[in-house]
């Protein structure tokens, strides 16, 4: 066999070998499930699930999303929005290599935020458990899906149930 | 003449290209066995409790939920993590004390056909129900 084409199918099989080891679906709990769903959940104290999910859809609209979705027979919302992903680090990084290499590199352009928000009777205290969660999908300039991912940012989280709270107290006093 | 022959060789290959495409529309020929891997029953009558904790344990497997139906039982929820995960779970009665939930899910453009992932989100939902039934949070 010829060198090229030993050296070919050597690359094939380095490429068959990456490929099975790429990650495989799961539903297996991860050693983390406890600390995201602490990170993702409060609890409100309030036996209105109904007033506490109107909040939930109150800050979601302050926040800019587009509900998309209600159930409230178990406590569920979903919104999304489309908003720009643009990021001067990103475009100062592009623009360096271009200099340096002339090479022109993708960079982000918008996204797609997804979040729902589940409220769940606390089995524990009294009162309703309000769980969010987020993720987004990311394009490039190219119009390529560059991300896609959980948002896991625990201060997003902070400012989120922050909004919340003020939410429910000023849905609860009807301003 | 050679043309001929590169048609002749290339009419196998656009006749299962056909097969293909209707499978991917249409799915396999594996109902019962699909079934079968994708449905469990839970010895309860209380429907919105089960939807609710097929809710809890797909935000617990980092889903973010994107539709549900309490009176249909329904739940849709998508997780993203550098591949596309799509999931639906219907919640339904099967007998006076037992309800029947079905998942079914993709992994970017596949359908999930492998008993042990669905497996592993029964053994999740039975931990869930477990949690609730129990008051542990």
């Amino acid at each position: 066999m010829s060198k090229p084409i030993c050296l070919a199918l050597m690359a094939l099989a380095l490429l068959f070998a990456s490929g099975a080891g790429a990650a495989k679906p799961t539903f297996e709990l991860s050693t983390s499930t406890l600390e995201d769903r602490q990170q993702q959940t409060r609890l409100y104290e309030t036996e209105d699930e109904v007033a506490l999910l109107s909040a939930g859809i109150a800050v979601l609209q302050d926040m800019g999303y587009n509900i998309v979705t209600t159930e409230k027979d178990v406590g569920l919302i979903t919104a999304s929005k489309n908003v720009s992903a643009k990021s001067g680090k990103q475009i100062a990084a592009a623009i360096f290599v271009a200099v340096v290499t002339g090479v022109d590199i993708a960079t982000d352009k918008e996204q797609q935020i997804n979040v729902s928000l589940v409220t769940n009777r606390s089995q524990l205290r009294e009162g309703y458990l309000a769980r969010v969660t987020f993720q987004r999908i990311v394009w490039n300039d190219r119009g390529r899906v560059s991300r896609a991912e959980t948002i896991q940012t625990p201060e997003l989280y902070e400012e989120f149930f922050d909004k919340l709270s003020k939410s429910v107290f000023l849905e609860a006093n009807k301003i | 003449m050679n043309v001929r022959i590169l048609l002749l060789a290339l009419l196998p290959l656009l006749l299962t290209a056909c097969a293909g495409q209707d499978k991917r529309i249409l799915g396999g020929d594996n109902q019962v066995e699909l079934r079968n891997m994708q449905s469990r029953t839970f010895e309860t009558n209380d429907q919105n409790r089960v939807v609710r904790t097929v809710i809890a344990t797909m935000q617990d497997l980092s889903f973010v939920i994107s539709n549900a139906d309490a009176e249909l039982g329904t739940v849709s929820g998508m997780k993203l993590d550098g591949y596309n995960m799509k999931m639906t779970v219907t919640v339904r009665q099967k007998s006076e004390n037992q309800m029947l939930v079905r998942a079914n899910a993709q992994y970017n453009l596949k359908a999930i056909e492998d008993p042990a992932v669905y497996q592993d989100f029964f053994t999740a939902l039975e931990k869930a129900m477990f949690l609730t039934a129990n008051a542990v949070e």
